[in-house]
C-alpha cells in the first residue's frame, strides 16, 4: 500500500520556541516517530521545514517553501507558531530573505497559508495573539484566524492554543486528520479541537473537593484550592488534570501553581494579575 | 576576489537571528550579527503586577525558560526585600528546576542544533526532509562511525526530554515552569519525589558521561583543525549562577584575553544603541536606567539587540566564559574536568577559545551541573519551608543575574505604586550577537566570524559552525555581502 505523505511546512513567528520544544517532549508517538514513522498506518508526515530542526540554511530553504508550495498546492499542512507581527508592514519580524528583500512572517504565513490544506495554529501567540499581543502590543501582533479574516484567506485554521500547548494536543489533532481527514476535526466556538478543549480545569480539579468544602490556600505552599491565589480554572477550557503533563509527572495545579489559563484568547490580559482572583463575569466584562 | 553570498535562515538555533559578512579573497573582512525579530516584552511589561514578570518573562524563550524564571525571581525578591530570606529548600529546588533544564538545553544543543553541521545524518537515514537540503562537503565521519552518532542523535531526543519529565517532577510543567515564584517554590520535596528524580537523574548522567562527553571528543578529533577557528574576544564575563545554600556553582568574574580574572559588579554593565534599532538617546546607560523605545528609522542601525559592554569592553558569555572563570579563580572540580579532557585531546587552555572548545566546555559543564544536581538532592529536607510570604512593595528597585545555558543573563525592575515601571533585561545572546557598539566595537560572534577563511562560498559551513557554537537564542540569518556592495541595506526594515 501506498503511504500517503502529508508535506508540513512549519512557520516561527513572534514567539518563544517552546510550542516546539513541547512537541519535541511528545512521548507516544516521539518525535522521531513523528519525523520518521508512518504515524498513522498508511500516513507519514514530512517536515519539510521547520528552522530550529532542519539540516540547511539559507537560500535552499526558503526555495522549499515556494516549492512546496506550488508543488503540493492545497496538500500540504501549514504550522504556524507564534504571533503575526502586522505594524510597519510586519517589519518587526523575518523568517529568512527572498529575492534580496526580507521574507516577513506575515507575507510567509499569508501566501503559504492560501494554498494550505490546513493550517494549525499552535499555540495560543499564534491562536490568538498571546503575550506578544498583550497590552500594548507593541508590535501589533495577531493570531493566524484574525490574519487571514483580513486578507479574505478561506483556508480551515484550527488552533491548539497553550502556553504551550500539550504535545498530545498536536499529536492527537495531527491523528484526527491523518486517519480522519481534516473535516472529522469537531471545534468549539473559538476553533479549538472539543477533544482536548471540551471540559473546563476545574471540572476535572483534583483539587475540586477542596473547593467543594470551601478550604482555600490562602498563601502559595498552602493545600486547598488555589482560587483566591488567581486560579482561572473554572473558566479555563483543557484536559490538564486528566493528561498531566511531560509524560504524566505532573501539572501546573499539582505543583502548587495557579491555572494561568493559558489556552484562554484572553490570555495574559485579561487573566491579569495572574495571582488575583478574576471572575468569570469579570472576564467576560474584558472579553467586550 | 571580492564575492557576495547571503545565507538566510541560518536555522538550528532558537529565535530570528542575521548576520551579515563582507568576505574577499576567501577571508570574511567585515562581519554583522542582527536580531529580526522584535517583540517588545520590555514594554508589555510595564504597568503590570509585578509578580506577573515571573511568569511572562519566561516565554522570552522556551528553550532555557527557567533561566529567565530564575533571573525575574532573584529581581522581584530583591525588589520585594525578600532576597536573604528564601528557605534553603526554596533555593535547592529552584537549582534542581534550573539545572535540568541546562541539561536538557545543552544536550539538544550538541545533537539537534549543531550536530548536523558536522554528523552525516543523510548518509544514515538517505535523502529526506528536514535533513535535506544541507550544506554539502565536509562531513568528515564515515561508516560505522557516523552511523552511531546519528542513533545518539536519535538517543538524545529521547534523553532531553528525560530532563524535562524530571524537571516538571518540581517544576510542574515544561517549558514554562510554575513552581520558581518569588520567596521561593511552590512545590515541596517529598522523599519519594527526590527518589524520583535522582533515578531519572542518574540515568542522564550515564548518558553525558558515556556518550555526549565521548561523542564531543570523537567530533573534535575529527574536525580538529576548529580548535583554531572562531576565536572570538577573549574577554569573558560571567556573573555567577546555581546559588545554593553553600554558595555559588559558577562563579562571577571577568576573564581578561591574557586570562586574569576581575570580581565582576553590575554597575559596570551598559548598553550601547547606536547599531540598534532604538531611540539614541538611551544608548550608554545602565540597565538599571535603560529604556526601550523602538525606532525603526535609524540609517546606522541594522539590528533589534542592543549592545551590551563591561567597563565599554566585548565580553563571550556562556559555558567557555563559565568553565574559564572557574577555572583560572583555582575551582578545582572544573580543573580537574578541563585539565583531563584537554590531556585527552593533547590541547593547551588556549584551544578552548574556539568553535570546538565552546562545545568541549558545554559538555563538561553538563557533567559538572549533572554531578552537583544529586548534591543538591541530598541537601533537601521534606518538611521544611520552601518559601517565605510576600507582599509587593509600594515601591523598589531589584536585579536579578544569573547564567542561562547560553550564558549571563540578567533582569532589572522598578516598582512604583506596586506596579512596574521599568523593566530591562539583558540576553546572553544580546552580549554575544550584539552588534557594533557606539566605539564601532564589533560584538563577541561577529568577532569570531571575523578573519575566518571560507573554503567554498557556496557552502560556507565555517560560519554556521562558528554561530551555531555560540548556541544563539535566536532563529537566525546570515548575509556575506561583497565588499563592494553598495550597502548593507537588505536587512534595513523601512
Amino acid at each position: 500500500m501506498a503511504v500517503k505523505q502529508y508535506p508540513v511546512i512549519w512557520l516561527q513567528g513572534a514567539g518563544c520556541t517552546g510550542c516546539s520544544v513541547s512537541v519535541l517532549n511528545a512521548v507516544s508517538p516521539r518525535i522521531q516517530n513523528l519525523l520518521l514513522d508512518e504515524v498513522v498506518p498508511g500516513h507519514q508526515l514530512s517536515l519539510m521545514f521547520h528552522a530550529t530542526i532542519m539540516g540547511g540554511q539559507g537560500e535552499p530553504v526558503i526555495k522549499v517553501l515556494k516549492d512546496t508550495a506550488k508543488d503540493r498546492k492545497g496538500g500540504y499542512i501549514l504550522v504556524v507558531e507564534g504571533a503575526i507581527p502586522t505594524g510597519e508592514g510586519g517589519a518587526y519580524g523575518s523568517i529568512g530573505e527572498r529575492d534580496g528583500k526580507h521574507l516577513t512572517i506575515q507575507q510567509s504565513v499569508e501566501e503559504l497559508g492560501k494554498n494550505a490544506l490546513l493550517t494549525i495554529a499552535l499555540g495560543t501567540c499564534a491562536a490568538y495573539g498571546g503575550i506578544p499581543a498583550a497590552e500594548p502590543n507593541p508590535t501589533l501582533c495577531k493570531g493566524v484566524a484574525t490574519v487571514f479574516n483580513e486578507k479574505g484567506i478561506g483556508t480551515v485554521v484550527v488552533n491548539i492554543p497553550g502556553c504551550p500547548p500539550h504535545p498530545e494536543w498536536f499529536t492527537g489533532t495531527v491523528s484526527v486528520i491523518l486517519f480522519s481527514g481534516a473535516e472529522a476535526l469537531d471545534l468549539d466556538n473559538l476553533g479549538r479541537p472539543k477533544l482536548f478543549y471540551g471540559q473546563l480545569i476545574h471540572e476535572n480539579c483534583p483539587r475540586r473537593a477542596a473547593f467543594d468544602k470551601g478550604k482555600f490556600a490562602e498563601k502559595l505552599g498552602d493545600p486547598g484550592c488555589l482560587y483566591k491565589l488567581g486560579c482561572k480554572g473554572h473558566y479555563t477550557n483543557a484536559d490538564c488534570p486528566l493528561r498531566q503533563w511531560n509524560n504524566g509527572v505532573s501539572w501546573c495545579i499539582k505543583a502548587g501553581s495557579p491555572c494561568l489559563g493559558c489556552v484562554e484568547p484572553e490570555f495574559p490580559d485579561g487573566t491579569s494579575p495572574l495571582y488575583e482572583k478574576i471572575t468569570f463575569e469579570e472576564l467576560k466584562c474584558a472579553r467586550k | 576576489m571580492r564575492k557576495k553570498i547571503k545565507i538566510d535562515p541560518i536555522t538550528r538555533i532558537e529565535g530570528h537571528l542575521a548576520v551579515e559578512a563582507v568576505i574577499d579573497d576567501g577571508v570574511v573582512k567585515d562581519a554583522k550579527t542582527a536580531g529580526t525579530l522584535f517583540r517588545g516584552f520590555e514594554i508589555i511589561l510595564r504597568g503590570r503586577d509585578p509578580r506577573d514578570a515571573n511568569r511572562l518573562t519566561q516565554r522570552i524563550c522556551g528553550v532555557c525558560p527557567t533561566a529567565h524564571a530564575t533571573a525575574s525571581a532573584f529581581c522581584i525578591d530583591e525588589a520585594f526585600g525578600l532576597a536573604g530570606k528564601i528557605p534553603d529548600n526554596g533555593k535547592l529546588i529552584r537549582a534542581l528546576i534550573f539545572g535540568a533544564n541546562f541539561l536538557q538545553s545543552h544536550i539538544l544543543h550538541f545533537y539537534h542544533l549543531a550536530a548536523l553541521d558536522y554528523v552525516d545524518a543523510v548518509g544514515t537515514v538517505g535523502d529526506l526532509a528536514p535533513f535535506v537540503p544541507r550544506y554539502e562537503g565536509d562531513y568528515r565521519v564515515t561508516g560505522k562511525a557516523n552511523a552511531e552518532l546519528v542513533n545518539h542523535y536519535i538517543k538524545a531526543l529521547d534523553i532531553r526530554r528525560k530532563c524535562q519529565e524530571m524537571l516538571s517532577i518540581f517544576g510542574g510543567k515544561m517549558p514554562h515552569n510554575v513552581a520558581i515564584v518569588p520567596g521561593g517554590v511552590t512545590e515541596g520535596p517529598t522523599e519519594d519525589k527526590i527518589t524520583n528524580f535522582l533515578w531519572r537523574l542518574n540515568e542522564i548522567r550515564d548518558f553525558i558521561n558515556n556518550t555526549y562527553i565521548p561523542d564531543v571528543i570523537a567530533v573534535a578529533k575529527a574536525y580538529s583543525d576548529y580548535f583554531e577557528i572562531g576565536k572570538g574576544c577573549r574577554r569573558l564575563l560571567s556573573y555567577g549562577g546555581f546559588d545554593l545554600p553553600s554558595g555559588k556553582l559558577f562563579k562571577a568574574g571577568v576573564v581578561s584575553p591574557d586570562l586574569k580574572s576581575e570580581v565582576f559588579a553590575k554597575e559596570n554593565i551598559t548598553e550601547d544603541l547606536k547599531h540598534s534599532w532604538y531611540a539614541d538617546s538611551d544608548s550608554g546607560k545602565n540597565p538599571a536606567q535603560g529604556q526601550t523605545q523602538p525606532e525603526l528609522k535609524k540609517e546606522k542601525a541594522y539590528s533589534f539587540l542592543k549592545s551590551p559592554r563591561y567597563k565599554g569592553d566585548v565580553c563571550e558569555v556562556g559555558p567557555l566564559a563559565r568553565m574559564v572563570s572557574n577555572y583560572v579563580q583555582g575551582d578545582a572540580k572544573v580543573k580537574e574536568l578541563v585539565d583531563s579532557l584537554l590531556g585527552q585531546l593533547g590541547a593547551g587552555v588556549d584551544a578552548l577559545f574556539s568553535v570546538l572548545g565552546r562545545h568541549a566546555a558545554r559538555a563538561l559543564e553538563a557533567k559538572l551541573v549533572a554531578d552537583s544536581m544529586v548534591d543538591w538532592l541530598e541537601a533537601l529536607k521534606p518538611g521544611e519551608p520552601i518559601i517565605v510570604e510576600s507582599k509587593i512593595p509600594e515601591q523598589g528597585e531589584g536585579a536579578g543575574l544569573t547564567e542561562a545555558p547560553r550564558g549571563a543573563v540578567g533582569h532589572w525592575m522598578t516598582v512604583k505604586d506596586r506596579k512596574i515601571d521599568r523593566y530591562q533585561v539583558i540576553t546572553p545572546t544580546a552580549w554575544n550577537a550584539s552588534p557594533r557598539d557606539d566605539k564601532n566595537q564589533p560584538g563577541a560572534v561577529e568577532q569570531a566570524i571575523l578573519g575566518t577563511k571560507v573554503g567554498d562560498i557556496d557552502n560556507p559551513c565555517e560560519l554556521v559552525r562558528i554561530v551555531r557554537a555560540f548556541d544563539p537564542c535566536l532563529a537566525c540569518s546570515v548575509h556575506l555581502l561583497s565588499a563592494k556592495a553598495d550597502k548593507l541595506g537588505v536587512f534595513r526594515v523601512v
